[in-house]
């Protein structure tokens, strides 16, 4: 079952990443590169948060972060224009970022860390992390599209462009 | 709990669902007294924003009272008679504090699909599919809302449930494209839509100074409805050209602000109605975008045109040499309802905005599918379908 979940997610990546990737070609003739050309080569992720720098302790992380330890590094400088602190983080050992479908299907090296970056804002920001699960739904019927979806939608919160 | 659900292409079910639970110390728990269907929920419907589940309960535009309040919770009690935004915002990253609520950085809890299909992803919205985050929608017996002391806005004793419902999306929307657009005093604003949103922008409009505005649609009844109870100007454009018309109304200028709200779904009476049907059928676009071209055609040189209208992906044909020559500037947003509802309640209870005429038919859940059909076909002069889940 877990393995056909997974080649369920992977199709859904690979299906979704085509039709972004077909659609992004059309608005913008930069996504038709090779994949992986519109990953920074740094490695870093970057979010911005709401705080002042010296509001962020990068000692004393939130635990979504913390929890890597010594496994990446951190780096914190003030937004332009007031609009907070950017939070970078990136891991130490890289030897791949990933192709942009599998950063778009959660599947990439760095999908757990740009998830736990993301939990970070919203517990800088906001407290706590947001959670929609589980929310009330009718009967799933089993459709290709829905079991698609389903797998992209398990892998969307560590899926992303950047 | 009994909830009306989208159950495939142009299906619409009534389903048993679970109720419920807080689960984030901001949430409450919403008893909905009313709930709305939105034009919106046609491209959910229709298939046009292919991020829908079998099951998934729709709804997005209500009101009701608070029947249960998290820990963290401190504007709102049980028992509270309030209305909520459509947008799930956290009101503490910039782009809230800057107003941009539609933008939240938090909001939406599936950020990696927007993120990939706009570069950037955007905050959540009740019952809109699970690019939007897939919050279980308001036609329901009860709604989780989640940033509770954001969205939560209560209503003025003197404001109708009926009037108070559309200060959730309608109105706010309404505001967000003729304040965005920033339509000034003695503005002449063209809106492309008569539905709750078209009728909102254009109250908004007046409200804001704007010296003319003309609302364009094909429907007698909505834009009767526009006469009557906005206070507006109207041109069917199945029996008048549209840019002529608004030509004339403005000593050959076109109006300043333009705003679009009519959304992806878009009908014209011209060959191109077709030409966008069959490329939106065959996926070559995914939005129809008939009320946008002429808007851009229409408005004049250095002036604002606004999409307020739902799109979801690509068009063909767009005007860019019009809106790079004319220096027009374009902006679009889905609503930042938050900034904006206590004026509209306020407004409502100086009977300043009026509503209640656009809840052409009032039902129980149980007629969910009949009042999709009937908002989606237009009968019996539906302008929106609204249900009572405690009836």
């Amino acid at each position: 079952m877990t393995s056909f979940v997974g080649t369920v997610a992977s199709l859904a990546a690979r299906a979704g990443g085509s039709a972004v990737r077909q659609v992004r070609s059309v608005v913008d003739p930069s996504a038709a590169r090779p994949a992986g050309a519109s990953q920074p080569a740094s490695g870093w992720l970057v979010v911005t948060v709401l705080r002042e720098q010296s509001d962020i302790d990068t000692a004393r992380l939130p635990a979504p972060l913390a929890d890597f330890g010594g496994r990446i590094e951190v780096r914190v400088r003030p937004a332009a224009d007031g609009k907070g602190t950017e939070l970078a983080v990136r891991l130490r050992d890289r030897r791949s970022s990933g192709g942009v479908l599998s950063r778009l299907g959660g599947r990439d090296p760095q999908a757990e860390l740009r998830s736990a970056l993301r939990r970070a804002k919203q517990l800088i920001e906001v407290g706590e992390v947001l959670a929609v699960d589980p929310a009330p739904h009718g009967k799933r019927t089993a459709t290709p599209g829905g079991m698609l979806l389903e797998a992209w939608t398990k892998v969307a919160p560590k899926a992303g462009v950047r | 709990m009994k909830a009306v659900t989208w159950r495939g292409v142009n299906e619409i079910g009534v389903e048993d669902v679970p109720e419920p639970t807080i689960i984030n110390d901001h949430d409450i728990i919403l008893e909905v007294g009313l709930t709305a269907t939105c034009g919106s929920d046609l491209h959910l419907m229709g298939g046009y924003i292919p991020a829908m589940r079998a099951g998934d309960v729709l709804g997005h535009e209500f009101m009701g009272t608070v029947a249960e309040v998290g820990r963290g919770v401190t504007k709102h009690q049980v028992g509270d008679r309030v209305v909520v935004v459509s947008f799930t915002s956290c009101g503490q990253c910039w782009y809230c504090r800057q107003g941009l609520w539609s933008l939240c950085d938090n909001g939406n809890p599936n950020p990696g699909i927007t993120e990939a299909l706009w570069g950037q992803a955007i905050g959540g919205c009740y019952g809109y599919s699970h690019a939007l985050g897939g919050w279980a929608g308001s036609h329901a017996r009860y709604i989780r809302v989640p940033y509770a002391d954001q969205g939560a806005f209560p209503i003025p004793d003197g404001v109708s449930d009926e009037r108070a419902l559309f200060a959730s999306d309608a109105a706010p929307t309404g505001w967000t494209g003729a304040h965005q657009a920033e339509v000034r005093p003695g503005d002449v604003v063209a809106v492309w839509g008569a539905g709750g949103v078209g009728q909102m922008a254009a109250r908004a409009a007046m409200l804001m100074g704007a010296e003319r505005v003309v609302v364009i649609d094909r429907y007698d009844n909505r834009l009767a409805q526009v006469r009557t109870h906005i206070g507006a100007e109207t041109l069917d454009y199945e029996k008048v050209d549209v840019p002529a018309e608004l030509r004339e109304l403005t000593g050959g200028r076109g109006p300043d602000v333009c705003i679009e709200a009519v959304g992806m779904e878009a009908h014209s009476p011209g060959p191109l109605y077709l030409y966008d049907q069959v490329k939106q059928q065959m996926r070559l676009q995914t939005d129809r975008p008939t009320a946008v071209r002429e808007a851009i055609y229409a408005c004049r040189k250095g002036g604002t045109v606004f999409t307020l209208g739902v799109f979801a992906g690509v068009v063909d044909k767009f005007p860019l040499g019009a809106v790079m020559n004319k220096a027009l500037t374009l902006r679009g947003a889905q609503q930042h309802g938050h900034r904006y509802i206590p004026e509209i309640l306020d407004r409502m209870s100086r009977d300043e905005v009026k509503t209640e005429h656009l809840a052409t038919h009032v039902m129980s859940l149980n007629d969910g599918p009949k009042g999709y059909r009937m908002f989606k076909n237009k009968e019996d002069g539906c302008v929106r379908a609204v249900f009572r889940p405690g009836a």
